[in-house]
């Protein structure tokens, strides 16, 4: 037995250890987690993006307003359910994440941890939407990849800012509550979330445009949209970076607090 | 250098809406207190010590290896885990702590080595380190041939020799186990035994929480006997059971309220202690079951008919009984 003190581990090497642990078992269950996050927002391309337009009954294009919106879906559904999904596992019976607590660094870290593999798993989810609804829905006017820092930016920040809604969600709410969670927040949140029409059609309806601001989606779907189809009309930029970063942070403190109820007694 | 120090620690936790326990209703509390589960524990365990925490369930043992392993926070008082203080530098006690829990709580997403590799890289062990200790650890432990199992292939002996094995995976200084041998069948419990003896011959601190007497008397250096939070007794097995009272216990169940007998019983010779708890009679006895004749006469003479006759040696059981009146298990 060694009788000087260990030397301390740096924490950033634990967070990547964790942070690949994720990974690992992310890259092995990637199927179902395209099937559970992706499978969504590709059904509804098939609906609105080809079958409506085709039967006519919906303007052709109407798929370049869609388009922004159901990446931006598929970015934070996943991002949401990558945290709250292992977290409601983690904490509930089975107590599996007691091994990754008892690692020799802060117990927040352990956390951040996830929503930062949250956001990987969410840009996967989006990666794979963008191309895979390009294809179903054909040409798009208008989509341009040119303004690459604001899809990054808006990519990040939104999934940072539901990752850490996930984390929140996943601790600070009961097991037994997780379906009536997707019901009565996520359904709604991806009705009036402005992933299927902009926010500026809201228009014709200013109670909605204003009430729907209290939806994190929004600010996503319309970030995408200035980024993806700058053509069109969208929030101002700077209105809706800031409105994620405030989130995120909002977020992440209550996500934060849940979790350390959760994770010491 | 102590392991382990403890100094008026004391764990309360909010009091839930309702909690009642079996046979004893609850005492009804003022909303503001809570439920003590640790109160004004002082302890001391040395390095290199196999020390046992033994008390009944609801004792206070999982919270207190919880605030011990920084899992579970501290109302007041203090702890020094390994030269580190619990609540403020808990990242450096985890460093130097190994835990194995109640309840085998394996990652269930990895395989079996798997689990042993990558928590030693949470540790900051290399990759390449980690696979060949996690690897010898599986053969000490007899699991080697699990090795690329799914977790849930293991049986439950055997998760909790890997969860042994996940707590050695970065050396560490101190071991806790909580309960580690709830549930195993005997077999698999005298293997584990062994398998703590051979821990323990490496010169590390071990700290283990049990229920069952003949595992602390077995394998423990010393023994601390806590009863709802509060520390009743400390010492070496051998010493401990020398304190045992008036030799036998004698327990005697009769078809109704024992008490009348109870006074009867403490007048007679040899008689160090008795008590009724409702139809139980329990008869600390110098004489041994020289008295039972005399106790069954004291029922009788009050109309009351012998259920049932229980001797027990004088053992760490016993002595139990005489500081808490209750049983163990």
């Amino acid at each position: 037995m060694t009788a000087e003190p260990l030397a301390p581990v740096a924490p950033s090497r634990v967070f990547t250890a964790i942070l690949l642990r994720d990974l690992t078992v992310a890259r092995r269950e990637l199927p179902y987690f395209l099937v559970r996050t992706a499978l969504q927002p590709i059904l509804f391309v098939i609906v609105f993006g080809f079958l409506l337009p085709k039967m006519g009954m919906i303007p052709r294009g109407y798929s370049t307003t869609m388009l922004p919106g159901v990446v931006a879906l598929s970015l934070t559904l996943s991002a949401i359910q990558s945290v709250a999904l292992p977290m409601m596992q983690d904490f509930g019976f089975t107590k599996e994440i007691e091994d990754r607590l008892l690692s020799p660094v802060p117990i927040h870290l352990v956390a951040v941890e996830k929503v930062a593999a949250g956001v990987l798993q969410g840009i996967v989810a989006a990666l794979f939407v963008l191309p895979v609804a390009r294809l179903i829905m054909g040409p798009i006017p208008g989509l341009s990849f040119r303004n690459l820092p604001l899809l990054l930016a808006v990519t990040a920040l939104g999934g940072a800012a539901f990752s850490a809604m996930g984390l929140y969600l996943g601790t600070g709410i009961a097991p037994q509550q997780i379906g009536l969670m997707f019901s009565v927040i996520v359904a709604p949140m991806i009705m009036f979330g402005c992933t299927y029409y902009p926010w500026a059609g809201l228009d014709h309806v200013p109670v909605m445009k204003w009430l729907v601001l209290i939806n994190p989606l929004v600010y996503v779907s319309e970030g995408m949209r200035a980024a993806l189809t700058p053509g069109l009309p969208h929030m101002p930029i700077a209105a809706l970076l800031a409105a994620l970063v405030v989130l995120t942070v909002i977020f992440m403190w209550l996500g934060l607090k849940a979790f350390d109820k959760r994770a010491m007694s | 250098m102590n392991a382990i120090e403890t100094r008026s620690l004391r764990k309360v936790y909010p009091a839930p809406a309702v909690k009642k326990r079996r046979g004893v209703p609850a005492p009804p509390a003022p909303p503001s207190s809570g439920i003590v589960a640790i109160d004004s524990l002082d302890l001391a365990v040395n390095d290199g010590e196999f020390f046992g925490v033994l008390g009944p369930n609801g004792a206070g043992k999982t919270t207190l290896i919880g605030i011990l392993t920084t899992r579970v926070r501290i109302t007041a008082g203090e702890a020094m885990v390994a030269g580190a203080n619990v609540a403020t530098e808990p990242a450096a006690v985890r460093r130097r702590i190994g835990v194995v829990p109640q309840r085998p709580n394996p990652d269930r997403s990895l395989s079996v080595i798997e689990n042993l590799v990558f928590h030693a890289t949470y540790f900051g062990i290399a990759r390449a380190d980690a696979a060949r200790r996690g690897k010898e650890l599986l053969e000490r432990l007899g699991i080697a041939e699990k090795m690329n199992a799914k977790v849930d292939q293991l049986s439950g002996g055997q998760q909790q020799r890997l969860m042994i094995a996940r707590a050695l995976t970065h050396d560490p200084r101190v071991v806790f186990l909580d309960e580690p041998t709830v549930g195993l069948d005997p077999q698999a419990r005298l293997s584990l035994w062994e398998i703590l003896r051979e821990l323990h011959g490496q010169g590390r601190t071990i700290v283990m929480s049990t229920h069952y007497m003949e595992e602390a008397d077995q394998l423990c250096d010393r023994l601390a006997i806590i009863d709802q939070g509060k520390l009743l007794a400390l010492d070496t097995p051998t010493a401990l059971k020398a304190k045992a009272p008036g030799d036998t216990l004698v327990e005697v169940t009769f078809d109704g309220d024992a008490s009348i007998a109870a006074d009867a019983a403490r007048a007679m010779e040899g008689v160090s202690n008795a008590e009724a708890r409702g139809p139980l009679l329990r008869v600390f006895s110098r004489r041994g079951g020289e008295i039972i004749p005399a106790l069954i006469d004291a029922g009788e003479a009050h109309g009351r008919i012998v259920r049932d006759i229980h001797l027990s040696r004088p053992s760490l059981e016993t002595l139990f009984i005489s500081l808490t009146g209750r049983k163990l298990t």
